[in-house]
């Protein structure tokens, strides 16, 4: 696979792949953001009741709880 | 990289050049403008608000003589690794805090570590340029240094490295500028990205299902998106006001977070090619160094430098719960993966489990 040699690049070379680069980009497709943002929502809402961090997890089922007996602090 | 299809005119001067770069940037941003009819949190409006949790620190990981600069999970949801600044990387098991295994480096600032998918190897590094595999010993007298693999080789320092899906492949980012692909047991660079006009300061994996892309975050206040197999950029971000320290993809990958300098963390979508929303409040005025999402994408951890970490709802855009601890600069997070937990490192020697 080709690989670039950072040294090796002069100036006039960067900014050639910076418009190569930028051309590129430009052409995307995009989605609206009203759908991009709809569908990350649907995704933390179907997720959401398995997150342990979100819902909280009974403490005996937590591997991280505090050990039963003596607690050195 | 591509080679040029244009034939170079010779009118193709560094100047002509720049102008050319900079119109292309103005239409880029007017490209992404037309589709930007709503921000996150407004569409989050009809959504039930996260109710009053508690999160606190389990356990306090102690033992490095220095500020803890890295850390990541093993699969097994339970060891971690983390790195120093007094060049050690100790795996320890998070379930007990006894340390099972400690590396001293030949260097100090270890910035950078990462565990092995199968569990049986670290990888770290820092000033010392390169990314190193030591693999993991199951005889605790073995001296795990006598096994160490160099692997990358940078020109500047390595800020951050990360394991492919396999124990076979190598992601790093460096001080150079650069991010590079390595295959572990010949030490053969596989690909090299080059994009970035400054220090790469962090990157991040796709998760698996979404194929074979990364994103970085640098000092040129730039977010790049890369494909893995071609070495070419695919998208990139630009919106902070300073270096983005830490990046890291939303669970479904469409998405991804970042935290810099600038004081806020920020969620770009990826379909939509812009960011989308913004973490900050007027009184948090220190960089977020490190971020990390829960395990369904709902909430954003942010450590930041001034010691705290911020747990931000990430649909409504809203801070959620503020945690105290750590007495210096909280410098890494990650969240275990079945996201039971999150882990932080900070300057102040330790790391502590949160759940």
């Amino acid at each position: 696979m080709p690989v670039i040699n950072v040294e090796e690049l002069t100036d006039l070379d960067k900014a050639k792949m910076e418009v190569t680069q930028l051309k590129t980009e430009v052409k995307l497709e995009r989605a609206k953001v009203s759908k991009c943002c709809e569908e990350i929502s649907e995704y933390i809402q179907s997720g959401a009741d398995e997150d342990p961090l979100v819902k909280g997890i009974p403490e005996e089922k937590n591997p991280f709880k505090e050990k039963g007996g003596c607690v050195i602090c | 990289m591509a080679s040029q299809e244009e034939s170079s005119q010779p009118s193709d001067t560094l100047t002509t050049l720049k102008t050319e770069s900079e119109t292309l940037k103005t239409k880029l941003e007017e490209e992404r403008a037309k589709l930007h009819d709503v921000e996150l949190h407004q569409v989050a409006e009809k959504i039930e608000a996260l109710g009053q949790f508690v999160i606190k620190t389990r356990r306090t990981l102690k033992g490095h003589g220095n500020k803890v600069l890295c850390m990541d999970w093993c699969k097994d949801k339970r060891r971690i690794v983390s790195s120093s600044q007094d060049g050690k990387v100790i795996v320890w098991d998070a379930f007990t805090t006894n340390k099972e295994h400690a590396v001293t480096m030949p260097c100090t600032w270890v910035m950078a570590c990462a565990y092995a998918p199968s569990g049986c190897a670290v990888a770290c590094g820092g000033l010392d340029n390169k990314c190193s595999v030591y693999p993991l010993s199951l005889d605790k007298n073995e001296n795990l240094a006598a096994k160490k693999k160099s692997v990358a080789m940078h020109t500047n320092y390595l800020s951050a490295c990360c394991f492919t899906n396999s124990d076979m492949q190598i992601l790093t980012s460096s001080g150079d500028g650069t991010c590079a692909l390595w295959d572990v047991e010949s030490g053969q660079m596989l690909q090299s990205f080059h994009g970035h006009a400054a220090d790469v300061l962090c990157l991040d994996l796709a998760p698996s299902e979404t194929g074979n892309t990364f994103v970085s975050g640098g000092c040129d206040k730039k977010a790049c998106v890369w494909d893995m197999r071609t070495g070419q950029c695919i998208q990139s971000f630009e919106t902070h006001e300073s270096d983005i320290n830490s990046v890291r993809y939303y669970p479904s990958g469409d998405a991804f977070a970042s935290g810099s300098d600038d004081a806020t963390c920020r969620l770009y979508d990826l379909r939509a090619d812009r960011e989308v929303a913004i973490y900050s409040k007027e009184s948090i005025i220190f960089g977020a160094s490190s971020v990390d999402f829960s395990f369904s994408g709902r909430l954003l951890f942010g450590g930041y430098n001034d010691y705290t970490i911020n747990v931000w709802d990430v649909l409504k855009g809203t801070r959620m719960s503020i945690l105290f601890g750590h007495e210096n600069r909280v410098s890494t997070l990650r969240v275990s993966p079945d996201g039971t937990a999150f882990c932080s490192g900070s300057w102040d020697n330790t790391l502590r489990i949160w759940a």
